[in-house]
């Protein structure tokens, strides 16, 4: 990956050198408390596909896929938000449906197919629905955007795919692309700054470029 | 979040064995509820069984013509499945009125039925919550109560009951099928699986520990018109302040069940009987025994008017 910017990189690598160090000094005391009340292994190895490229880790139990994606394999695109379930940046795409990767664990993923932002599109070859945001304004801050064009990405899919959503008029009838439904079907994707009819804009262009 | 030993169970026994044989087990599905709930420490299992790769995951006709939806149906594909969208939609209708598409895609059908209260209270765990901590009091009597229940509630809590999907299973009478630690299996009428607080409002169901829900039937379909109407605070991805899940011949009699006012998916079937005399009567007899608090009150009103905007759309 081409990157963006040679300080960026070393202001990142310091923060990660001094959060090493942090790390080390807590872990010494966890492992005291860790090997005193359990018995059982509290890390599994896992081996998933990520972005196309085969990855084995071994995580600590608790590693939400988020943090798996982040923490161990540095693909940052994918945002923390809220860590909860409620905002959407951490939206990816697991055997291709979008999921909160803040609200399942890596070792569930066993197997599976991950898709992040970095894999849908890199600068000079982005995906459509990225050229689509720049296009459009499709943010501000840019901090919900990776989940919210991996959420429409995998949100068009459910409309090929026929799933209905709260504002299908007619459940029997085959799902349509309309503002209404983009808004109702992109709801668990917050945008603090506001940009949702840019985005809708820029969804309903790659609707239409599809269709 | 604490640490905990994992592991993937291939078999429904031995998962079910596993889980009544190890001290602080936990089964894992979605994880959409649990998860969220093990980051503030709520929920503090030392061991999760992850079920996801049961098998369970099929909707099949039963012999008596209705169908089997198994418990690890994702929400996305329960409302998407073609038989439940012409049959049973007032449930289709319910599920895609809950969460957002990236919860649906996650969330299974047992773990929509077992999940957790949203009250604030019981995600704060610096205040005292009977629910969360036996015996600490509730904070949501004199606190922040607006959308809490209003009937079925006691002096130790008066939480409410999240799911849209199991307001419409009431109403459709599902049954809930299990397998226990032993080996055995049962059927569970779903008005029979969520216990009301009374003064143990930490027993939320009926399920024995290592019972394993495999798989919700639906009876054979209902005629009449499905109609699911949820009232909230946003138009999309927020909980029910009420929700009202209704079948409704066109003599105007049928079924309702109601979401967001109690412990569990309320259903009174002598209110019921009452549909054919207007939402007024119904509502009279349905929160007949109702103990609302001052900030919760108005959902007294707001279910008469909502079922009252139900049975004209019935009408048509």
């Amino acid at each position: 990956m081409q990157s963006p910017g040679a300080l960026e990189i070393s202001r990142r690598d310091l923060l990660v050198a001094s959060a090493a160090t942090v790390t080390v000094a807590s872990t010494a005391s966890l492992s005291h408390f860790q090997t005193s009340t359990a018995a059982a292994s509290q890390s599994t190895k896992i081996s998933f596909t990520v972005n196309g490229e085969r990855r084995e880790l071994q995580l600590d139990n608790r590693t939400t896929l988020l943090d798996a994606l982040r923490e161990h394999l540095h693909l940052t695109g994918t945002k923390k938000g809220c860590d909860h379930g409620q905002c959407g940046a951490c939206t990816v795409l697991a055997d291709g449906r979008r999921v909160n990767a803040c609200l399942t664990l890596a070792v569930m993923h066993e197997g599976e197919d991950i898709t992040t932002i970095e894999g849908l599109g890199q600068p000079g070859s982005l995906h459509p629905m990225q050229a689509a945001f720049v296009e459009h304004d499709g943010f501000q801050c840019g901090y919900c955007t990776p989940g919210q064009i991996c959420s429409s990405v995998a949100m068009l899919e459910e409309i090929k795919a026929n799933i209905p959503s709260h504002v299908t008029g007619d459940l029997l009838a085959p799902a349509e692309v309309t503002p209404a439904e983009i808004r109702e079907r992109m709801s668990g994707n917050i945008c603090r700054c506001g940009a949702y009819s840019n985005i809708v804009e820029a969804i309903t262009e790659i609707a239409g470029r599809k269709a | 979040m604490r640490a905990f030993s994992y592991e993937r169970a291939s078999t429904i026994e031995a998962a079910a064995k596993a889980a009544a044989s190890t001290d602080g087990a936990k089964f894992i599905a979605g994880g959409t509820n649990l998860l969220d709930l093990m980051k503030l420490e709520i929920e503090t299992p030392t061991h999760l069984i992850d079920v996801n790769r049961l098998g369970v995951d099929r909707i099949e006709p039963t012999p008596e013509g209705g169908l089997r939806i198994g418990a690890l149906v994702r929400n996305t594909d329960l409302a998407a499945d073609e038989r439940i969208r012409r049959d049973y939609a007032v449930l289709a209708r319910a599920l895609l009125a809950g969460a957002s598409g990236q919860l649906r895609n996650r969330a299974t059908t047992a773990g929509n039925l077992l999940q957790r209260t949203r009250c604030p209270y019981f995600y704060d765990t610096s205040q005292p919550c009977n629910k969360r901590q036996p015996g600490s009091g509730c904070s949501a009597l004199s606190g922040f109560s607006r959308q809490l229940a209003v009937v079925g509630v006691s002096d130790a809590c008066i939480a409410n009951h999240p799911s849209d999907m199991a307001v419409a299973m009431r109403a459709l009478d599902a049954i809930v099928e299990t397998v226990r630690s032993d080996g055995t299996t049962r059927s569970v009428p779903i008005a029979d699986l969520h216990r009301l607080p009374g003064d143990t409002p930490h027993i939320e169901h009926v399920l024995e520990r290592g019972e394993l829900i495999t798989a919700v039937v639906l009876p054979k379909p209902l005629s009449g018109k499905h109609i699911y109407r949820k009232v909230r605070d946003r138009a999309s991805y927020a909980f029910a302040l009420v929700s009202i899940a209704a079948v409704v011949l066109p003599d105007g009699t049928g079924r309702v069940a109601v979401g967001g006012i109690a412990p569990k998916p309320w259903r009174d079937e002598a209110a019921e009987r009452e549909l054919p005399n207007g939402a007024r009567a119904v509502t009279a007899k349905l929160l007949a025994n109702a103990r609302p608090t001052e900030q919760n009150a108005f959902k007294m009103a707001l279910v008469e008017r909502t079922l009252s905007a139900v049975l004209a759309e019935a009408r048509g």
